[in-house]
């Protein structure tokens, strides 16, 4: 048995559900199952990409790791020490260590704070540093991420989208953070900044040693940034592998799909055949099917995903890539 | 090959101008081009303002002197309004009444905005007290605000003081509304998230990132509240429920006029044409601040 160094973060059957506004007069009408036993752990310095179709739960996810939602059930780790049920007095601590870039860098930054009050905000409240010692950290963290030290006294309206990132990455940094989760934190930039930005967060992780937790819909992007990737589809991971495996054999039906709708610059007519284009729509995570939550739209459909529900297992023997489908190996498209 | 250099002919010679050159603006300028209303409901206010302080400076006479012989006469050189039923020269009383107006719009302004702020702050982010406190607000809000003004005066009796209080009850419920609508959206905001997740506590929160944005808005209705304040005092004095008839007010004047109306309407033109002026003043400023204050045009400022 091989001894593995704790993970900086592990998450054990994470979920979150949201109870339906019940009616005036009770009634349970059910929950959105947002999360739904999601299960990974990340290593210091590591990147893990979570993908997946838009209302899967990847942003969910990360906003429970945040305890910006409180988990309904599951438990998540921080070096070691259980943080899913900590009273919010005791949370501190955490927060210092796990920071957060949002989507949108319009909306992610006070309008009326200065940049300089942005990026002391983390420092000031975990103590970190005062006066002329809090400008000098200010100034460094904005030599970090390549802004100039004069935009220091300026508002957030008076920067471009990529800039505003910085930012807010700058501000994520401030506390000496180890994880960093990125909420599609590129999704809302053109092209070139997003280049920009993903390589300063890969600057930044190879600098201080970051973990990431990069939640994305963007897999190009993915190949280019991450260590290992998990795949969600309805509040479940459904594959997770690390990039060179999940990109080169994907195992899941799901993943396959997922891999095939990345547009390419030059298509091969010969291989354009091959592409897995799913039938129908996401069901609702009101009512998620039974079974294999794919069992719906996957081309490969057997009874036993109807009413059976397939755990992540190791593909082929291989403990780098887990996937929760009944098929044994990967399957040949048809 | 270096001569030129530094021959001092290293610039092009000046080209004549195609367009004849645009005089540049100064900051006020700029300021009023952009934004009129401010300026134009700003002056006036400023001017009402000025009428209100300097009122005794201003060629009036005692505005309660009764003088029976001289009563109902024509505006003339003596009497520049004329007289009211009792003689009382017209232009001191609404001159003097700009301050019951004016104090009565602006305390009203500021005690329903500070007061419904604070309830809509503690609406908006303490969930127990929401439905309560909002339900309370609902059934104020219900009961015509003029009839609840009546009711608080007949109660308290009336004074000005009284009149402030029982106009700021009917207000309170409309900036309470809006306060915890914009601190609802507000809380939803990512940088309000970021701040939660960088381990800001709740009262910076509100302080830091949930006060100033609510700020904007929140003068705007202040203005908006003055005026109708304004309007409200006028009313309630009409009606012989506000200001008591010893102190001169818009409202009063108006009340004491409409009996000869049809026969001697300057009495009654005199103050209402102040009171339409001063509301109109007030509007105008609040329109303009909506628009300045907007945050998606902030980028404007």
């Amino acid at each position: 048995m091989i001894v593995r160094p704790t993970p900086l973060l592990e998450v054990n059957a994470l979920k979150k559900h949201y109870p339906l506004n019940k009616g005036l007069f009770g009634g349970d009408k059910g929950a959105v199952y947002a999360l739904d036993g999601v299960s990974f752990t990340l290593d210091k310095g590591e990147t893990l990409s979570i993908v997946g179709e838009s209302g899967c739960g990847k942003s969910t996810l990360g906003k429970t790791i945040l305890r910006l939602v409180d988990p309904t059930d599951g438990e998540v780790f921080l070096d070691g020490e259980r943080i899913d049920n900590l009273p919010a007095s005791k949370l501190r601590d955490m927060r210092r260590r796990v920071q957060v870039v949002f989507q949108d860098p319009f909306s992610s930054l006070n309008p009326r704070q200065k940049v300089r009050d942005i990026i002391a905000e983390p420092i000031v409240n975990f103590g970190l540093a005062k006066g002329s010692e809090l400008t000098d950290r200010i100034a460094a963290l904005m030599d970090k991420v390549r802004l100039p030290r004069d935009a220091m006294n300026r508002f957030p309206h008076e920067f471009s989208g990529g800039q505003r990132q910085r930012i807010g990455i700058a501000r994520a940094l401030a506390p000496g953070s180890d994880l960093i989760v990125c909420d599609e934190a590129v999704s809302a930039l053109d092209v070139s900044v997003k280049a920009q930005i993903v390589n300063l967060l890969s600057d930044l992780q190879d600098e201080l040693g970051l973990a990431l937790l990069f939640i994305s819909h963007d897999l190009a992007i993915v190949e280019h940034l991450t260590h290992r990737v998990a795949v969600m589809y309805l509040g479940k991971i459904v594959e997770i592998a690390d990039r060179r495996t999940l990109f080169g054999s994907p195992h899941h039906p799901y993943t396959r799909a997922l891999l095939s709708a990345v547009p390419v610059p030059n298509p091969d007519p010969l291989l354009r055949k091959r592409r897995v284009i799913l039938k129908g729509d996401v069901p609702s995570p009101i009512n998620p099917p039974s079974g294999c939550r794919f069992h719906t739209r996957c081309p490969f459909v057997m009874d036993r995903c109807r009413s059976e529900e397939p755990m992540l297992r190791p593909v082929e023997g291989n403990v780098r890539q887990m996937s929760a489908c009944h098929l044994d190996g990967v399957p040949e498209h048809g | 090959m270096s001569s030129w250099l530094f021959s001092g002919y290293a610039a092009a010679p000046d080209l004549p101008d195609v367009l004849p050159p645009r005089k540049a603006r100064g900051k006020v300028a700029m300021f009023v081009h952009r934004y009129p209303t401010i300026v134009i409901g700003g002056v006036l206010l400023g001017l009402i303002l000025a009428i209100a302080v300097l009122a005794p400076l201003l060629w009036t006479v005692d505005p309660t002197a009764i003088a029976p012989s001289k009563r109902t006469r024509a505006p003339s050189e003596l009497y520049w309004f004329g007289t009211d039923m009792l003689g009382r020269d017209i232009y001191s009383r609404v001159l003097y009444g700009t301050r019951v107006s004016l104090t009565v719009g602006f305390a009203v302004a500021g005690v329903s905005s500070a007061i419904g702020l604070l309830i809509g702050l503690c609406a908006g982010f303490v969930r127990i007290l929401d439905a309560v406190v909002m339900r309370i607000m609902d059934g104020l809000m219900s009961i015509p605000s003029i009839l609840l003004a009546i009711a608080l005066m007949a109660l308290i009796g009336a004074s000005v003081q009284n009149v402030v209080i029982a106009i700021s009850v009917a207000e309170i419920p409309r900036v309470a509304r809006l306060v915890r609508g914009v601190v609802l959206s507000l809380r939803e905001q990512a940088y309000v998230e970021a701040a939660i997740a960088s381990g800001t506590r709740v009262p910076n929160i509100i302080w830091r990132h949930i006060l100033p944005n609510t700020l904007a808005p929140l003068i705007v209705q202040a203005t908006f509240i003055c005026a109708s304040a304004m309007l409200a005092e006028a009313t309630l004095s009409f009606i012989g429920a506000g200001t008591p008839p010893n102190i001169p007010s818009w409202g009063n004047i108006m009340a004491e006029g409409r009996a000869l109306w049809q026969v001697k309407p300057f009495i009654v033109f005199f103050p209402a044409i102040f009171l339409s002026l001063t509301v109109l003043a007030v509007n105008l400023l609040g329109d303009g601040l909506r628009d300045a204050l907007d945050p998606r045009l902030a980028k404007r400022i």
